[in-house]
């Protein structure tokens, strides 16, 4: 299978695929800056996934002091994104939805001139607004099921280029891959779609109750033998908790959120479990559905 | 459920050989690797792979929906005889006995194309066109009838499964209880776990799976179609014969001689054997034996207990505290009385003492007989689960440039729908809302999307030159042959029970 690279039937957006990765784009500019994009694009996807194979094994050890010795583009934004949170447990793997977004958006603005453009990995998208643009994105509060129940604006002068989610839905349940929270859904906001992919698997894993007899875990490896996880366990189901747990769910991950905020690391936070859910940084950046 | 005209056509990014064998080699039991991109995912047995497009099927690497294709065979007398047991060898020889249904097929949704596959073949010397599609329907649901008289909660109760509504209890039929789930209303209406869970539910069952749901105000039911019916943990076994009236009118003649009174108990309508006119036409006395509860005509009483699980689908556990009162002025020391449900499940036997109270007795063979006759005549509790849904206007574009001329045809019976090749019925009126038997499907014919929404397979069927004249995309039809060099395609044997879908339609232009 090599790849798939296919306008959708609105003739704006490209859908480009490769085995586990799926991507949509857009841009907006002259028709011919548009055309060029599109083509750039496509033509960068197609070493993405062989060069991350290639460095698969590197990509899947948990990051530690020593930095690993990485050659391919994405590897090397995944790298960047992931070290800040290396006291913790974190693989590159967290962000390579992320960096591959980012990757392709700059291989679409290379020499073109873009009002608009945007990369939506499954959920984490790459930004690029000019001077007085702006872009809508909607807020889905479990990757589950996914319907969109609330907007957050991102405009140019908004230090935002990324935007990622991430939860505890495993691959079956609507979701690709493990978290070691309950969260339904993190959306993070930051600079880029990187670092917005590995902050959001930082704060999914945040959003806990441990030893809570209602939340199923699992070793990730039982599931997958390939998981960068290994025997850790992963959240396999989260039954009905009381409003009570879930605010301490989402509390103890709000202070990891306003840790990475305070750090710099991430602009923005929506945190959503069960129903309920919590902002960090302005809360006015997001516009919940009517 | 992707465009088959973007499946590739050959591996250009095959793997190597070398990190093949690697992986494989590490790949443990019951492990299969995929070989269908560089990730080389190892897949566990039942877990789809990274992509989610693949996965591991009793330990081989499967592309997941596979589009079905429905073979029949007939022996030389053109009798339907059994797809010979073997497994497919891998050759698809399509023929005028193929049939390509719409599972699998993918969709154009929302169908600025013409439908995935508009397949031509020849029926009897007849130019046929099929034009095959999965419906993706946020207007659809199912209507399961469970075949019991027990209580199982008030009509628009809600049915919920892990706690959300996923629809409600509708108008009870003649010996079963009918559901109604699914619907626009709470797939999108409602908040998104209900969607989900509806979703799910619906999926679940039209894939002949089993749901357990709980009736608002009732019991819990655990549903599979083609199944008999659990009912608060209790499997139902038989429907009853009739009511309590029906009853005494079938058997009044066999008990004659053998018994003064009958009481057939049952939670919609009692009957008592020597008030009904069935006694009276015996010429049996009366045996002053008041039941409680509404008479409506004699010897037929409403109500004369709570709906429950117990006798005859009352809340009855000891059938003498129906007995309101018994006339001392009429009945006599020794009156034999037989009581007994409409599905003879239950039965009792009393004879009255010398101060007119019941008491228990060992029942006559010949009674016994009848009983047993009771039970013997009440058919088998089934759930049946029916799908229905309404092909919007956008699907009826993958056939037509004018969506209309498709209802009309359908109408006039030159189109023929078919679901999964399995027949159904279309609702009178306008547009195309169409019911179907889910067993009367393949198996796992239905699939769903996170809207969410049902995908389901249709097919219409009409002759090549109904086709031209509703305004098809003519210019889209392929040759049955054709389909043999499309990925995963899934040849199963054709269900004898349904009629064969390329006969050539009944109706007229």
């Amino acid at each position: 299978m090599t790849i798939q690279a296919a306008l959708l039937p609105d003739g704006r957006r490209l859908h480009l695929n490769h085995g586990p990765i799926d991507l949509v784009l857009e841009a907006w500019g002259e028709p011919m800056d548009v055309a060029a994009s599109h083509e750039q694009a496509t033509t960068a996807f197609r070493d993405v996934l062989p060069a991350l194979v290639a460095e698969l094994p590197i990509l899947r050890e948990p990051l530690g002091e020593v930095e690993p010795s990485l050659t391919g583009p994405v590897a090397h934004r995944m790298l960047a994104a992931c070290w800040p949170h290396r006291h913790g447990f974190i693989t590159p793997m967290a962000a390579v939805a992320g960096a591959v977004a980012d990757h392709i958006l700059a291989a679409m603005l290379a020499g073109r001139r873009l009002t608009r453009a945007y990369v939506n990995d499954g959920g984490d998208i790459a930004l690029h607004l000019s001077p007085g643009e702006r872009l809508v994105c909607g807020l889905v509060p479990d990757v589950a099921a996914p319907v969109i129940e609330g907007k957050v604006e991102v405009t140019h002068d908004m230090p935002v280029r990324g935007i990622a989610t991430s939860g505890a839905a495993t691959r079956g349940s609507g979701g690709r891959s493990f978290s070691f929270g309950i969260a339904d859904a993190v959306t993070v906001l930051a600079r880029d779609a990187a670092a917005a992919d590995a902050a959001a698997t930082v704060i999914a894993n945040a959003v806990d109750l441990p030893d809570h007899p209602a939340v199923v875990r699992r070793p990730a490896a039982d599931i997958d033998p390939d998981s960068d996880l290994g025997d850790r366990h992963v959240t396999l189901a989260v039954g009905n908790l009381e409003a009570s747990e879930i605010d301490a769910a989402l509390a103890a991950g709000l202070q990891t959120a306003e840790g990475l905020r305070e750090s710099g690391l991430i602009y923005g936070a929506v945190l959503a479990l069960q129903g309920r859910f919590v902002v960090s940084g302005d809360p006015s950046m997001l516009r919940l559905a009517a | 459920m992707s465009d088959p005209n973007h499946d590739p056509v050959a591996s250009t990014d095959a793997p190597e050989e070398a990190a093949l064998a690697q992986v494989r080699a590490k790949a443990g039991e019951g492990i299969v690797v995929c070989d269908a991109c560089p990730v080389l995912c190892r897949i566990r047995p039942g877990k789809t792979g990274a992509c989610d497009r693949y996965g591991n099927v009793d330990g081989k690497l499967a592309r997941l929906d596979p589009f079905v294709v429905a073979q029949r065979t007939i022996d030389q007398d053109g009798r339907l005889v059994p797809f010979l047991g073997k497994p497919w060898d891998g050759n698809l020889v399509p023929s005028p006995d193929t049939f390509v249904t719409g599972i699998g097929a993918g969709t154009t949704y929302p169908d600025y194309k013409p439908a995935p596959f508009i397949v031509s073949s020849q029926a009897d010397g007849v130019d046929m066109v099929t034009v095959v599609t999965e419906g993706i329907f946020s207007y659809c649901g199912v209507k399961v009838k469970i075949d019991t008289d027990r209580y199982i909660g008030p009509e628009q109760a809600a049915v919920r499964v892990t706690g959300e509504q996923v629809g409600h209890v509708t108008t009870a039929e003649y010996g079963s209880q009918m559901l109604s789930l699914g619907g626009v209303r709470h797939l999108t209406g409602g908040s998104k776990k209900e969607g989900v869970v509806t979703c799910e539910t619906l999926l679940t069952l039209c894939n002949k799976g089993a749901v357990e749901m709980s009736i608002d105000g009732g019991s819990s039911v655990l549903v599979q179609a083609g199944r008999p019916p659990v009912i608060g943990g209790v499997a139902e076994e038989r429907m009853r014969v009739g009511c309590g009236s029906a009853t005494i009118g079938i058997f009044a003649r066999q008990w004659l001689g053998h018994v003064d009174e009958v009481i057939v108990v049952d939670d919609h309508i009692t009957g008592v054997l020597t008030e009904h006119q069935a006694g009276r036409f015996l010429d049996m006395p009366h045996a002053g034996i008041r039941v409680r509860g509404r008479r409506s005509t004699p010897g037929r009483y409403f109500q004369v207990a709570n709906p429950g699980t117990g006798w005859g689908g009352t809340d009855i556990t000891d059938p003498l505290a129906i007995i309101e009162k018994i006339d001392p002025k009429t009945a006599w020391p020794g009156l034999r009385l037989l009581m007994v449900s409409t599905t003879g499940e239950h039965a009792g036997w009393f004879v009255l003492d010398d101060k007119l109270a019941p008491q228990p007795a060992s029942m006559p063979e010949p009674i016994r007989a009848v009983v047993e006759r009771i039970g013997e005549n009440c058919e088998p509790a089934l759930c049946t689960v029916l799908f229905m849904a309404g092909a919007g206007g956008s699907l009826r574009a993958g056939v037509t440039e004018n969506p209309v001329k498709l209802t009309r045809s359908v109408r006039h019976a030159l189109t023929r729908v078919t679901s999964g090749g399995a027949p159904v019925y279309v609702w009178p009126g306008g547009g195309i809302t169409y019911m179907v038997d889910v067993t009367t499907m393949p198996d796992n014919a239905f699939g769903y999307v996170p809207t969410p929404a049902i995908v389901g397979p249709i097919e219409f069927t009409m002759t090549r030159a109904a086709y031209a004249t509703l305004g098809g995309h003519v210019d889209c039809i392929r040759r049955i042959e054709s389909i043999q060099g499309v990925e995963r395609v899934k040849p199963i044997a054709w269900s004898p029970t349904n009629p064969w879908p390329l006969r050539p339609p009944a109706g007229e232009a």
